[in-house]
């Protein structure tokens, strides 16, 4: 069994993210490990505990995101994998893909690639689509619960949480699919995990070891902006629950919202 | 020509979908082509001609009675290959982001996911959309021969459907057969009497403030006599007071309703990311501090467990329910 994660870091989802007058995005706390992502970690951990074999971490970014796949070490994953090159700078989300599915497929033997639902920064998920594809793999998005996996048989069984409902689908390995946060209880790393993670030594592949040309990015970000100040000062009312309740109520009628 | 993918459950056409085909007739790129996939699909492939489709391909066939990603994605990859659109539509929901990824890959193509705004320019599309966990809007453009976008529930507005309308329609065969497609979907257990959050018109959603599990009772109370989607902040859900398909916020769904009622949510910010775009928020909260007063429209200062029922009494009044 080998499993496969994607992670990266992204800002906390507590930080106070803004754009400056020089149309530079920052941040106030450092970055930490997608918050999606430490529930794909988590359950490439568990996996591993249930069926052994291996658990791998991987990125396609700059050095800061040796981070994520440090926290990914430090809770289980047997090794990290970090895929960089300049041609990447600056990538569209086909060309992240294009490098994820490559190395995916150097690593040989993968069965299951998790990622988190999406990433928090560019806030989508279209690459574990994307990624699938590439392999020629099943992708299985919005999974909730991973009911049966079976390595031998190569088959998962997993919930689905759609838009109308639940669906449960089975699907043939390799496959990859997106988690959702109920699929578990994330594990956080130990003193000694922490320690142990601090001194390994993380692989970077360039595209070239990938043998592969991600070519042109086809969608650019032209410029970032802050979010418009929501109107002005809030409306209170007050007087008994009644009254209250009463005037708020014709106000929202008033304003057609009901 | 411009392709729009669409969605149908229980044999309507999803509204998302309406949005999209809305908002592919105003862009001026052609042609609209609504592709309708399916079993039995005759009543959608109706729909998307009464919501703007100028022709319709329809794939029919057992094998896409359930959605699946591999059948679906070959099938929109197929019918870009044969009629070369300039660009292909879809709404931002679980399915349409699986199959327009998918297919992104396969064409080569530059996707734009889950966008609030979009025009096209100089013959490319240029969009506005959330990024940083909806706190900062970035204008992304696309470039290449075809360009693709998914675009997020209620941020545009469907046509009035015109019964009148019809047009040509393209039958296209399947490209995989039951023993290629290697998933399944052994059951569906359809989420019963509570409408979608992220389609939503009205949101009542619980925070911290409802105490417990019962809590919820007086929330879900407004929200059936509004109509109105069940919501939660996640301290709720990780408290395991109510499932979290409920969440709304960073970690849970992205919401745009008209009005948005936040009893008991104090309005981390974790939270306002996933609600600061409705258009009205309403907040009722003990905590007169409360961050979610600072981005409300209107406000109570009290106690949820004495307002949210006075506030139900008062619209089955008003209502007449």
């Amino acid at each position: 069994m080998h499993v496969v994660v994607c992670t990266k870091v992204t800002p906390d989802t507590a930080a106070k993210v803004s754009v400056n007058d020089a149309g530079v995005v920052g941040w106030s706390e450092a970055p930490v490990i997608n918050p999606w992502d430490e529930y794909a970690v988590t359950e490439a951990v568990l996996l591993k505990g249930d069926h052994g074999g291996q658990a791998t971490v991987m990125t396609v970014g700059k050095q800061e995101h040796e981070e994520a796949l440090k926290q990914g070490l430090a809770i289980g994953c047997d090794q990290a994998i970090r895929v960089w090159d300049d041609a990447l700078e600056g990538h569209d989300n086909l060309q992240y893909s294009k490098a994820a599915a490559a190395a995916i497929e150097k690593l040989g033997d993968v069965d299951l690639v998790i990622f988190g639902k999406e990433f928090a920064d560019t806030q989508t998920d279209q690459y574990v689509y994307q990624v699938a594809r590439k392999l020629g793999w099943t992708s299985l998005g919005a999974v909730a619960k991973i009911l049966e996996i079976d390595f031998n048989a190569s088959t998962i069984k997993v919930e689905r949480l759609l838009e109308q409902g639940k669906a449960v689908v089975s699907a043939k390995l390799p496959a990859v699919i997106a988690v959702l946060k109920d699929i578990n209880e994330p594990k956080y790393p130990s003193f000694m995990g922490i320690r142990k993670a601090a001194k390994a030594e993380i692989p970077v592949w360039n595209l070239g070891e990938l043998g592969i040309d991600v070519g042109e990015p086809k969608t650019k970000v032209a410029q970032y902006k802050n979010l418009p100040v929501r109107g002005s000062q809030v409306q209170l009312f007050d007087g008994t629950p009644e009254e209250a309740a009463a005037k708020l109520a014709d106000k929202l009628i008033e304003e057609k919202v009901i | 020509m411009i392709f729009v993918w669409t969605e149908h459950f229980d044999d309507k056409l999803a509204q998302a979908s309406r949005e999209a085909l809305g908002k592919a007739t105003k862009l001026g790129a052609g042609e609209v082509v609504a592709l309708v996939f399916g079993e039995n699909v005759d009543d959608i492939v109706k729909q998307s001609f009464h919501y703007g489709a100028d022709k319709v391909i329809k794939a029919d066939d057992a094998t896409l009675a359930n959605f699946r990603a591999e059948p679906y994605v070959a099938l929109l990859v197929k019918a870009a290959q044969e009629h070369n659109p300039n660009y292909i539509l879809a709404a931002s929901t679980a399915r349409g982001r699986e199959v327009m990824g998918g297919a992104s890959m396969d064409l080569d193509a530059g996707l734009i996911s889950d966008v609030n705004e979009l025009e096209i320019e100089g013959g490319n599309l240029k969009a506005v959309r959330p990024v940083y966990s909806g706190k900062v809007l970035a204008t992304e453009t696309a470039s290449g021969d075809l360009q693709m976008a998914t675009l997020r529930s209620r941020a545009f507005t469907p046509n009035e459907p015109d019964e009148s309308r019809s047009g040509e329609v393209i039958e296209l065969a399947p490209v995989l057969s039951e023993a290629d497609i290697t998933s399944k979907v052994e059951s569906f257990e359809e989420a019963k009497g509570s409408v979608s959050l992220t389609d939503a018109a009205i949101i009542v959603s619980g925070g911290r403030g409802v105490g417990g599990p019962d809590g919820f009772d007086p929330v879900r109370e407004l929200a059936e006599v509004l109509g109105a989607a069940l919501g939660a902040s996640r301290a709720t859900v990780d408290a395991g007071w109510i499932p979290y398909e409920h969440q709304v916020g960073q970690t849970g769904k992205v919401v745009s309703p008209d009005l948005y009622i936040a009893a008991g949510i104090s309005g981390a910010i974790q939270h306002q990311a996933g609600m600061r775009t409705a258009k009205v928020i309403v907040a009722i909260n003990k905590d007169p501090e409360a961050p979610i007063f600072g981005l409300a429209t209107y406000g109570i200062v009290g106690d949820l467990f004495q307002y949210v029922p006075a506030l139900t009494k008062a619209f089955k009044e008003r209502l007449g329910k």
